[in-house]
């Protein structure tokens, strides 16, 4: 017991050591502590009414990968640096972001502390995020919460929901690499069979169906969002089963478009313009857009509206878009084809059944 | 008393390791054109800044600390388990299922049914490679790694699977997440944050697991087949099926942070297809929480909330000062290099202690094995 | 669709693809193998492969030269191996502890090293195939054995020229006397500090070979954590060979090619769950490993810091 005791008293020491170094530093440093709190005033009212010029519109931004990982997180990042510019700059339209969020619980104690520091809009951007977003909302009624990837609100008045039918530009990816296949094999490489990847995964499909109903459309999900090699590995394999067109999602399938170039197979993307990474053989990348859908969120905060409303990025209204590689000279035959699938998917005539 | 300034010198050793890591990384931060005092202003901010920001550390704290415990338990014992992860989240699955199947029970039943199953959950991850030692002496490095993927391939199947959440199951987009458990499942909060009962259970077990090492023929055993398998089994002690409990003992600890993740934090299981996206790393973190704990169960303690609070708080800043996440997986792995290489002082003095008094008692600190060695089989 | 598994296709591409698959095991492998032989377990290969691999894609894009960029992952992952050697051997740190710090701030460097000085994912050109006359036409087998890059040929002598090293040197023979007893070893002569640091810098080395391997010979791109656990299966798969560097080879073969088989299963439509599918490679490993009821003892120093009696 007497050991117990002394440990109870070198815990207390350490812990009034640990107050004693950190001291002096929170106090030379008033900007980190205090500013937020100062705007948080300022935000509860800001919003709705003055949209004051000094004030900045403050977004916050909560990312399970990398900004620069190519894929989903890039995406919206993107997305809120062309909205950044069209505002006229930091200035006007201030985004700070965590990325790498893939810790659920971290990414809530991220959202919360956003929130708490009065920024305007803050996006959770993954699906994993909304059972913390469900709970911390009702905590923070003046500020704005938006949720991707769902058209799921909870009911609550302060969350948007946001959603990509990636179905559809799964489909007229499927449609062009039906066309294009000349051995009527096609693979696709996804990390687990889940969300976003899932549904573009089961548009393309369906697109290749429709086009083509006796292609072969070979299906392999890694288990993993990050083994590039395994991806590439996938790649290879559908390769030497007979497909000459690959598509793939998530940012693990940098890997797996070395492989298609390599061996002279097309590449269709998604999520952002993979282009880059082998000008020769992308064809076309679906390319999310989200600022069409943070446009109406920021004119409904604008107007007093915190959330209560889902948006769709979709073909139809531009958050979604099918970017062609321009060096790839696509026949005319096959571009017509694409833009009779997107014409049919935005006027409602091409159904994609999901299974 | 010089002795006793040396204790606490000893105690505090970690702590003046982790801020020469910490002056490290202000030359980086400097480097990215940051002001370290600011970011680790809010570094301290983040950590133990308000009370939500305490009881966040303490959140973190807990699964670090339950993790820690059975660590404290397998290295002693001379076994090396890396499987945290997978323990984790099998634990979490056990008790997650309680909480979904019987929906009728009162809340107390459930809560300490479900947390009794993450603890077998736990068990059957770490008896299992603790079984393949013992009996086909296979590596316990290699079958707890191969057992963390495993498991993380179990999770995406069930959540995706017979354990969706129903109104999920419905949607093209299938989010992999079970449903939420129901409220009178919930661990109950201490104070309004998210601090919850899982904390205290923690630091409870913690002097348990002190006794069970300590003060019970069962842990002395353990002990004994870590410092000596030799010895011990000349003196009789079966060797391998000690080392094999030790692993599942180690498995169940964890595997029980995994029930108390979801049944404190989470209230649901969700998986974005790796294990430290449920986990947040624990498995592994709570490793370096024992042994910055010195691998005894009440050090692991204060060793886990300064490790939590480490990752709170770099959350935090990386959010003030707007770095790349990058840079705190950087001061993390140098805080743990650090902290483990500070050991030598701690070391030296205590042969020094030990060769001016030779009939000195014995501390509990010192009898630590030799920690991974392999037994002789 | 299971009879489809036996054709000729499948079992070529499985083969190719599982000595692909495990040219950056058996780099990273090897190079643990040599450190716990001598008696020092590192669990930082994740981080040394990572940061080896950035530094080789990062160089061979910015100067063009393939070699100059395997050059810098060498360098980068035995810098790695001195400061582990210093902190495992002077410091007597603990090792499997100061091994995932280790892995730590690789994983952390190489990240914020990419997002600083790239910024975004861009593709090169890595190794070509190298096509050894005469054999690469045989069917089949050329596919398979001789139509690999460069690295993976390295990779694939490494295994007899390190067992060479091990059991016939007499830098072997020390290595393996300083991993046995350094007592002994160091009472005849033997600097255990010094063979420690070779056999750690050693291996930082060929763990940066490793990650180079991926980044500019198998997959010609760096995307960070890009490794994804691939190190830790390496330190894996030293004891499923049971620390010599032929049973090295055949874990990473076995490992690799069944992965590579849980690949066609899933591609030729056999109806697996994939999540199911993707365990397979690691169930096997352990099944395979308690089929063969391996007796190997580890070296008796392992992990153990050497302090000389005084």
């Amino acid at each position: 017991m007497k050991k117990f005791a002394w440990f109870l008293t070198l815990a207390a020491v350490l812990a009034m050591a640990l107050s004693a170094c950190g001291a002096p530093a929170a106090t030379e440093a008033p900007a980190a502590t205090e500013a937020p709190i100062t705007t948080e005033a300022a935000a509860t009212e800001a919003p709705a009414t003055e949209a004051a010029p000094a004030e900045p519109f403050r977004v916050a931004v909560v990312m399970p990968s990398a900004i620069n990982d190519l894929a989903f997180s890039q995406s919206m990042y993107d997305a809120l640096m062309r909205i950044q510019e069209e505002m006229g700059g930091p200035e006007a339209f201030e985004v700070v972001y965590s990325e790498n969020m893939f810790v659920v619980d971290d990414a809530a104690a991220a959202i919360r502390d956003y929130a708490s520091q009065g920024y305007d809009l803050v996006i959770a951007h993954g699906s994993q995020y909304g059972s913390s977003l469900q709970e911390i909302a009702p905590d923070f009624p003046e500020t704005s919460f938006a949720w991707g990837t769902t058209a799921d609100t909870f009911g609550q008045p302060n969350i948007f929901a946001y959603e990509a039918a990636s179905q559809e530009g799964g489909y007229v990816n499927g449609v062009l690499a039906a066309t294009l296949s000349t051995s009527g094999v096609i693979g696709v490489v996804g990390p687990i069979e889940v969300g976003d990847a899932k549904l573009y995964v089961d548009g393309f499909k369906a697109g290749v169906a429709a086009t083509k109903p006796d292609a072969v459309v070979n299906v392999n999900y890694i288990g993993s969002f990050s083994d590039v090699a395994l991806a590439s590995e996938a790649a290879t394999t559908h390769i030497s089963a007979g497909a000459d067109v690959l598509t793939g999602t998530a940012q693990m399938v940098v890997g797996a478009i070395g492989k298609a170039e390599e061996s002279g197979a097309l590449w269709f993307g998604t999520q952002s313009n993979q282009t880059s990474l082998a000008p020769s053989i992308v064809v076309a990348s679906q390319v999310y857009h989200w600022e069409v859908a943070l446009h109406e969120m920021l004119a409904l905060i604008e107007a007093g509206t915190l959330g209560g409303q889902s948006f769709k990025a979709n073909l139809a209204n531009g958050g979604e878009v099918i970017e062609f590689n321009p060096d790839y000279a696509l026949p005319d035959d096959a571009k017509a084809q694409a833009d009779a699938a997107i014409q049919g998917i935005i006027d409602g005539t091409i159904t994609i059944a999901l299974p | 008393m010089r002795q006793r300034l040396e204790t606490l010198f000893d105690a505090l050793l970690p702590v003046l390791a982790t801020l020469a890591a910490l002056a490290v990384g202000a030359l980086m931060l400097l480097i990215l054109k940051v002001n370290p005092i600011t970011a680790y202003a809010a570094l301290w901010d983040g950590a133990f800044g308000s009370v939500n920001s305490f009881a966040e550390t303490l959140v973190k704290a807990t699964p670090l600390l339950l993790v820690a415990l059975g660590i404290c338990i397998s290295f002693r014992g001379d076994v090396i388990n890396i499987g945290g992860e997978g323990q984790m989240i099998v634990g979490a699955v056990t008790a997650t299922w309680v909480g979904l199947t019987f929906t009728d029970a009162p809340g107390w039943l459930v809560i300490t049914l479900a947390l009794f199953a993450g603890f077998l959950g736990g068990a059957l991850w770490g008896g299992i490679p603790g079984a393949l030692k013992a009996r086909f002496n296979v590596n316990e490095i290699l079958s707890t790694v191969m057992m963390n993927a495993i498991a993380v391939q179990l999770m995406n199947f069930l959540l995706r699977g017979p354990m969706i959440d129903p109104s999920q199951a419905q949607l093209a987009s299938k989010i992999p997440q079970t449903a939420r458990l129901l409220d009178a499942f919930h661990l109950a909060r201490l104070v309004p944050t998210r601090l919850h009962l899982g904390a205290l259970i923690a630091v409870i077990l913690a002097i348990l697991v002190y006794i069970l090492l300590w003060r019970t023929v069962l842990g002395y055993r353990i002990r004994a087949v870590g410092q000596s398998p030799f010895a011990s089994r000349y003196a009789g002690i079966k060797t391998p099926q000690y080392m094999a409990l030790a692993l599942l003992l180690s498995g169940a600890f964890a595997g029980l942070a995994g029930a108390i993740q979801v049944y404190g934090v989470n209230y649901r299981m969700i998986t974005d297809g790796s294990a430290s996206g449920f986990t947040g790393a624990a498995g592994f973190n709570g490793i370096v929480a024992a042994l910055f704990g010195q691998l005894h169960p009440l050090w692991s303690i204060p060793a886990s909330i300064l490790f939590g609070a480490l990752l709170v708080g770099a959350n935090k800043m990386q959010r003030v000062v707007q770095i790349p996440s990058a840079l705190i997986t950087v001061m993390n792995g140098l805080v743990v290099v650090f902290v483990v290489s500070s050991e030598i002082w701690r070391r030296r003095r205590q042969r020094r202690r030990l060769t001016q008094t030779p009939e000195a008692e014995t501390p509990s600190k010192q009898d630590q094995p030799e920690i991974g060695k392999e037994a002789r089989q | 669709m299971i009879s489809e598994l036996l054709s000729a296709t499948v079992l070529i591409g499985i083969l190719a693809s599982g000595i692909r698959l495990a040219t950056p095991y058996l780099y990273a492998a090897i190079g643990e193998t040599f450190g716990q032989k001598s008696g020092v377990l590192n669990l930082g290969v994740e981080g040394q492969m990572l940061l080896g691999s950035f530094a080789a894609f990062y160089v061979a894009f910015n100067t063009g030269s393939l070699w100059l960029g395997l050059l810098a992952a060498i360098l980068v992952g035995a810098a790695m191996g001195l400061a582990m050697a210093y902190v495992t051997v002077n410091l007597r740190a603990q090792q499997g502890i100061s091994g995932i710090g280790f892995y730590l701030f690789g994983l952390g460097m190489s990240e914020l090293l990419f997002q600083i000085l790239m910024g975004t994912v861009e593709t090169a050109q890595g190794f070509p195939k190298v096509y050894i006359p005469g054999l690469s036409d045989i069917p089949g087998i050329g596919e398979i054995f001789f139509s690999q890059n460069v690295l993976v040929y390295g990779a694939f002598l490494l295994v007899p020229l390190s067992s060479f090293v091990l059991n016939k040197t007499t830098l072997g023979l020390k290595i393996r006397a300083v991993g046995e007893n350094p007592d002994a070893a160091d009472s005849l002569g033997v600097s255990v500090a010094r063979i420690r640091y070779f056999t750690i810098i050693l291996g930082g080395a060929l763990s940066g070979i490793a990650g180079a391997s991926l980044s500019i010979a198998l997959l010609n791109v760096f995307q960070q954590n890009m490794t994804s656990g691939l190190g830790f299966i390496a330190v894996a798969l030293v004891y499923f060979g049971g620390w010599k560097p032929l049973g090295v080879l055949w874990g990473a073969l076995l490992f690799s090619m069944v992965n590579s088989l849980q690949l066609w299963i899933q591609v030729l439509g056999i109806p697996i769950p994939s999540d199911i599918a993707v365990m397979m490679p690691y169930v096997l490993t352990i099944l395979v490993l308690i089929a063969s009821v391996s007796r190997v003892r580890s070296p008796s120093a392992l992990s153990k810091p050497f302090e000389r009696e005084s």
